[in-house]
């Protein structure tokens, strides 16, 4: 792989120069900042070849004045090559392809949803094609209802693969696909229907035009250049894609993928993309609530004032006061409770399972040397071992990485043939099915079983069985368990072989899964791996959003606050974004309730929790504050407000540091702006030391002025507030990050943590962001956005975990039952939109054929099932990939209580 | 007569004339543009006149926070009563004078000198770059053009034997001035025309590149003094000519020699309307060695023409 | 010096001319269909609004004056749910007529709308939309356009062959 670094001189349009050998002519010309036309090329999905758009003239020497038309994107760079873009030939070939593509194309781009950030607009205009001279009738389609996330128009598309190319190559989609023949091809499903795979809200971003589209954002259509946009980042799982915020009329309008080189890259999931609704959503807690008496109903007030005079004395300091953080509030958020309320009394918002899990994974990260993968890392593993963690419903982008990571061995094999790797088609054709090993351990059949080499069925026991089995086979210092089947045997040492001779083993496990053997096992393994090789790697799914970082705060589980609560009487309760009814049981909450004299929740949307309280303080999401979410391999990324906070929606640290001032009784508030909280943080807490030293504060200036959230074209400023008042009112002001809500100041470049919104001359469409690489597929200029503050410390220092198996007796009528995540309807926020809302499956449980039988169930049959003397119902659906004795059962759906699982349960009919 | 009488009239009729022109001029200019001009308020829209000024007593008189303040107030009125206290020793009649001063002429050009003090310091009070700008071009215009306009008027005195208005008109009696002082006529128009900074001098107050020079910061009356001074300027140099060069008031006996005063005065404010109507405005270097490199030497020859001719006749 | 003196003698000549001024508000002054006065919002051959809520107006505005929201009927036919333009800042450039890709935008030869109350200078859809056609009469988008948003059929349109059958594997 030496050749990849060597530096190559090219002479394009007379002027020379420099670029790395192992490209292809067109991403390097993208990368020098030169623009050349393209569609089917895109830098994650390689070139094909097929449009023939991005044609160049190249040159054999410098005595060579008639030179020959090649395809830039196949075309590898060589050195000393000769190359013209604006050749008049070249010119004439892509003027004349651009004119092929619109003899089709429908008159339709001022109802069209991608206009204005439409690569074929900017296709168009850059290839100099300007005038219609065919004069026949243009071809149509009839459409298809492709669910509540994708619109689909398919009179726009001009047959350029890559839907196909991104839809089933790239995520292994297998509903989509291309139909007819010749100019007739059709890219859609066989009938009706929302697209399967949980990433297909990228076909909106992948399509150059406007045949796939995104239907949230039709419901309150805006355009790209209207939108005030900020960089935020997913809150809807542990991974931490990057995204991009888009605000109009004080509502959310749309979530787009932020790229960043090591975490999400060019894509984000359907959950991050759609489940923003809840931002905009009637639910949403506007003004304050209060209720005097515990009996009476809550009345909205409007006066801040009202609500902190009517905190009862039972506020001061002198009284106890507990609070409760969240693990999808921001880092800074949980630390401004924590220190109003200090450390003794601050309690994580979670239950003592999840809550020792991911304290376990968090030593486990500080403390071994074994490498936390960034996604990035993630693709580049060669043979993957996944336990008990259901990734493509947990950590939904870990899956899609996965899905490329099996593609590294066939390359590895073409590239020693000599195709480059951006070469698409080639290297599929030599590599055909062969596939990085992949091996997969759940309970039930998993979707990336598709990829898997060998998968593996069993319950909890059985697969931390298997993890044991593995990790003894490398190593035996490990707890040694010789399995009783032989085939699982076999696959055991089958797995240990695989990860044993890999370059880059990476094991994959995580805290939903809500087993601690299957996690230590996960974690031996892992440790014997590193023992041999360096480059062994560990990512372990999280349960949200901030969970990593609410475990580096210092505080105890939930179950002790409740423990507390039933002996003593608590004065006052502070609950920070956090629905306790989905953490523990209803009968605990209730006691927890009872026993506080006077309970203040702030959250953004009406839950059970916020319902039933006696202040209720109205906080921003992720959309209108700024905040830092730390991912499940440590590292801390920031977002910021994309709207300006009204009614009498603040921030939680905000509200938090007016309490702090109340409690207090003086009139200095602990912090005026975001800044001076992350310096307080830093300064009491120093794991956050290096928070500091990445995120520019507010007085971040480029030109001396803040950088735009708006683009230069942002239209009805005059006007869109002129209905309330003629005259125009002064522009926000944003104390708290170095972003201004306006079109005026130096938008290009600015540093990779504060790009909100590609766009660059002649870019309009996502396909702009190239611009702002170091290298495609590469890192942002001036380096990724987000710092690793959990790191590895370099010296293999860890022991094995002791693992004691434990067998449960099972009663009669009883069944095992472990938990099944969906991607929509598992997390709580995204369950609030109405697009997320339509994909949410009733509460179920599968079973297999033999259990069923025994308890004579059939499918769709509604049954009871009594955990922990909680009684849910569910609809069964038979699965035979389960184990006998093994129930699966879908948690957190929206309307279901809590339930601790991995338990036993007792199935009966209703 | 009274004295007092006399000063209100004089008073009333020069103040009339200055406002006046207010209308007049541009009534005539849209003339001279194939406009119509204003024409809405009261007849032939005369009242426009009283339309404006009512706007401007009532306009927000505002001092700038910035600006050396007692000066600034006061460099309006500096403008105002220079000019007026000319008007003292202008004879628009044989028997209606205020004041027949044997150093007229001096006491003119002494009152002229003076004025600039208000636009140098209007504009250096203003604090303002472009009024500060206006008021060191008005100060190098005024003491250019003040060297030759006195020089040019020598020539007048010498042939009167006298700084006195009225001796002097008295001594037009066979021939007005214009035919043996035609060049210190010509200079004394041309600095005429300077001093008063009227277009195309207008030099310090150039909108085009200095808002409106000296007194841009000034608003109210305080800016209606500076507007009403420059007309009152317009209508002291046609006087003064009208005095000088064309006769003052004598002319046929038909009519009341105070007509034939004024029908010589309007003449010479309609030129300087016309003027305005025609001509662009100079660069400022052009406007200072037009000044030194022309006028101030047809200044001397004039005078010592005339000192030649006077002695060869004696 | 002559030519100083010439024009001079040219302007005052200028008295014997005849005045250009029309004196309005007693003389109307004649304004071409083209003139570009008060904005209005027309509607197609169908009566129906022709504003397709594409916001190119808006973006094409220098001083940001119009402000639209857009919507969709129970067809997906795309109609503003508001459109304002703060007539008090529009300098009446014509641009947005030029962006409109439906001759929605108007601009007509009025432009008498001088309020003493500036907040009555902002004109909501109500007061922008009239029941005509204005300069383009006949002209229908949707029956242009490619979508099928309850105007016509899918490929009935103007310049639209018939749906491709994708069953279909004839050359």
């Amino acid at each position: 792989m030496s050749l990849e670094i060597m530096i190559v001189k090219i002479r394009i349009d007379g002027k020379y120069y420099e670029t790395k050998l192992g490209k292809n002519l067109l991403e390097a010309c993208l990368e020098l900042g030169l623009n050349i036309p393209h569609f089917c090329y895109h830098p994650a999905l390689g070139s094909v070849g097929a449009c023939r758009l991005c044609a160049v003239k190249r040159f054999k020497d410098a005595d060579d004045k008639k030179g020959h038309i090649i395809m830039s994107c196949m075309e590898p760079v060589t050195e000393g090559m000769i190359i013209s873009i604006e050749d008049a030939d070249a010119s004439a070939i892509r003027a004349a392809v651009i004119e092929g593509v619109m003899t089709n194309h429908p008159h339709d781009c001022p109802v069209c949803d991608e206009g204005g950030e439409c690569h074929l607009q900017d296709m168009t205009v850059m290839a100099g094609h300007n005038y219609r001279r065919f004069d026949f009738k243009k071809r149509t389609y009839k459409d298809q209802d492709l669910g509540s996330f994708i619109n689909h128009e398919m009179n726009r598309c001009i047959q350029c693969y890559r839907c196909m190319r991104f839809y089933r190559d790239y995520v292994g989609g297998k509903d989509l696909n291309a139909f007819a023949a010749h100019n007739y091809v059709y890219f859609g499903r066989h009938e009706n229907g929302a697209l399967e795979s949980e990433f297909s809200g990228n076909l909106v971003e992948v399509c150059p035009t406007g045949v796939f589209t995104d239907k949230t954002l039709k419901k309150h259509f805006t355009r790209k250049w209207d939108l005030s946009n900020a960089p935020s980042v997913c809150v809807h799982c542990s991974v931490g894609c990057n995204t991009i915020v888009s605000e109009r009329y004080d509502s959310l309008r749309r979530i787009m993928s932020r790229y960043n080189g090591a975490v999400n890259g060019y894509f984000i999931c359907d959950r991050g993309r759609f489940g923003y609704e809840f931002v905009n959503d009637e639910k949403r807690i506007r003004n304050p609530k209060i209720r005097i008496n515990k009996n009476e109903k809550q009345e909205e007030v409007s006066e801040n004032n009202l609500i902190l005079t009517s905190l009862t004395e039972s506020f001061s300091k002198d009284k106890k006061i507990i609070g409760i953080g969240s693990p999808r509030a921001s880092l800074e958020s949980n630390y401004s409770l924590l220190s109003l309320v200090g450390q003794e009394n601050f309690y994580h918002g979670i239950s003592k399972r999840e809550y020792n899990l991911t304290k376990t994974a968090l030593d486990f990260l500080r403390s071994s040397s074994v490498k936390t993968p960034s996604l990035k890392q993630i693709e580049k593993a060669d043979v993957v071992f996944i336990l008990g963690e259901d990734i493509t419903n947990t950590a939904p982008m870990t899956a899609l990485a996965v899905r490329q990571a099996v593609r590294n061995k066939p390359k590895a094999a073409a590239t020693e043939k000599g195709i480059p790797l951006w070469n698409e088609y080639p290297i599929r054709n030599y590599t055909q099915d062969s596939k990085s090993p992949v091996f997969i351990a759940t309970a039930i059949k998993d979707r990336l079983d598709d990829i898997a080499e060998k998968t593996f069925r069993g319950s909890n026991a059985d697969i931390a069985g298997l993890g044991i089995a593995v990790g003894s086979l490398l190593n035996d210092e490990a707890s040694t368990l010789k399995l009783s089947s032989n085939d699982q045997q076999e696959l055991a040492e089958k797995i240990a072989l695989s990860l044993k001779n890999a370059k880059h083993p990476l094991i994959i496990t995580g805290v939903n899964c809500g087993d601690e053997e299957i996690l230590h096992a996960a974690l031996n393994i892992s440790i014997a791996l590193r023992k041999n090789n360096p480059e062994a790697m560990l990512s372990i799914a999280l349960p949200e959003c901030n969970s990593m970082g609410l475990a580096m705060l210092p505080g105890k589980p939930l179950d002790e606050a409740i423990s507390i609560a039933s002996n003593e009487i608590i004065d006052t309760l502070v609950i920070l974004e956090n629905d306790l009814y989905r953490r523990t049981t209803k009968e605990s909450v209730d006691v927890l309730f009872e026993k506080s004299k006077q309970v203040i929740v702030l959250d953004h949307l009406i839950n059970k929790t916020s319902q039933d309280v006696d202040i209720v303080i109205p906080v921003s999401t992720f959309a209108e504050s700024e905040g830092t979410l730390i991912n499940n391999e440590g590292r801390a990324q920031r977002y910021y407000k994309a709207i300006n906070n009204k009614d009498e929606v603040k921030e939680s640290w905000r509200w938090i540091g007016d309490l702090i001032k109340l409690r207090n009784n003086d009139q200095s508030i602990p912090w005026n702006n975001f800044d001076e909280l992350v310096s307080s943080l830093v300064n009491e807490l120093p794991a956050f030391s290096k928070l500091k030293e990445y995120m520019p504060d507010a007085d971040f200036r480029m030109y001396n002025a803040k950088i735009p959230r708006q683009s230069l074209r942002y239209s009805g400023r005059t006007a869109m507030n002129a209905n309330i008042a003629v005259s125009e009112q002064k522009v926000a002001e944003d104390n708290d990050s170095p972003l201004a809500f306006s079109m005026e100041g130096q938008g290009e470049q600015p540093p990779s943590s504060l790009v909100p919104f590609y766009w660059t001359p002649g870019w309009n469409s996502v396909q702009a962001s190239n611009n702002y690489l170091d290298e495609l597929n590469g890192s942002l200029k001036g380096g990724d956005p987000g710092i690793r503050l959990v790191e590895s410390n370099g010296e293999n220092k860890s022991s094995y975990f002791k693992i004691d198996s434990h067998t449960v007796d099972l009663q009669k009528n009883e069944l095992l039952i472990v938990p099944a995540y969906s991607i929509f309807g598992s997390e709580e926020l995204s369950s609030a939109g109405e697009a997320i809302k339509q994909r949410i499956p009733e509460p179920f449980v599968y079973l297999c054929e033999k259990d069923a039988d025994i308890f004579e169930f059939k499918d769709n049959d509604m049954i009871t099932i009594e955990i922990a003397k909680s009684k849910i119902e569910l609809k069964v659906i038979i699965e035979n990939s389960l184990k006998q004795g093994v129930a699966v059962v879908s948690v957190n759906l929206p309307g279901m209580p809590f339930i601790d699982l991995p338990a036993s349960g007792i199935f009966s009919k209703m | 007569m009274n004295y007092l009488l006399i000063i209100g009239i004089t008073l009333f009729v020069v103040l009339s004339i200055a406002a006046g022109l207010i209308w007049i001029e541009r009534r005539l200019l849209s003339v001279w543009q194939d406009r119509l001009g204003p024409n809405r308020v009261g007849p032939f829209g005369l009242f426009q006149v009283i339309a404006d000024t009512i706007k401007l007593f009532f306009k927000e008189d505002w001092v700038p926070p910035f600006s050396d303040k007692p000066v600034f107030i006061l460099a309006p009125g500096i403008l105002m009563v220079t000019i007026l206290l000319t008007f003292a020793v202008i004879p628009f009649a044989p028997d209606f004078y205020v004041f027949d001063s044997n150093i007229g002429i001096l006491f003119f050009l002494g009152n002229s000198s003076l004025g600039v003090y208000s636009i140098v310091l209007g504009g250096w009070a203003s604090n303002n770059k472009y009024s500060f700008i206006g008021a060191m071009r008005a100060s190098a215009q005024m003491l250019t053009y003040e060297v030759f306009m006195g020089l040019s008027l020598m020539g007048v005195v010498m042939m009167a034997d006298s700084f006195s208005f009225r001796a002097i008109v008295e001594a037009q009696k066979d021939c007005w001035f214009i035919i043996p002082q035609f060049f210190g006529f010509v200079v004394f128009f041309i600095a005429g025309v300077a001093e008063t900074h009227r277009l195309p001098f207008d030099i310090p107050e150039a909108e085009g590149e200095l808002i409106a020079g000296y007194h841009s910061e000034y608003s109210g009356m305080k800016f209606g003094m500076f507007f009403v001074g420059e007309y009152l300027g317009v209508t002291l140099i046609s006087a003064i000519i009208a005095t000088l060069f064309f006769g003052g008031w004598l002319g046929p006996s038909f009519l009341p020699p105070a007509f034939w005063f004024f029908l010589k005065t309007f003449f010479f404010i309609f030129v300087f309307i016309l003027l305005r109507a025609s001509l662009p405005r100079p660069r400022y270097d052009q406007l200072m060695s037009l000044g030194w490199k022309l006028l101030l030497p047809l200044a001397l020859l004039n005078i010592l023409i005339t000192g030649a001719v006077l002695l060869f006749l004696k | 010096m002559f030519s100083i003196l010439r024009t001079i003698w040219l302007t005052f000549l200028h008295i014997f001319h005849r005045s250009e001024t029309v004196e309005y508000p007693e003389v109307k002054p004649y304004l071409a269909p083209r003139y570009r006065g008060r904005i209005v919002l027309t509607r197609d051959d169908e009566k129906k609004e022709r504003c397709v809520a594409c916001y190119l107006c808006a973006a094409a505005c220098p001083v940001d004056c119009i402000a639209l929201q857009a919507a969709e009927d129970d067809n997906g036919r795309r109609y503003p749910e508001f459109f304002r333009i703060n007539f008090s800042r529009c300098i009446f450039c014509g641009f947005c007529e030029d962006a409109c890709p439906t001759y929605a935008i108007q601009l007509i030869p009025d432009f008498e709308m001088a309020e003493y109350d500036r907040q009555n200078l902002v004109y909501e859809k109500e007061n922008l939309l009239i029941s005509g056609e204005g300069k383009y009469p006949g002209y229908n988008f949707y029956k242009n356009a490619g979508v099928d948003m309850g105007v016509k059929r899918k490929g009935d349109g103007l310049t639209e062959e018939k749906p491709v059958d994708v069953n279909d594997l004839m050359p």
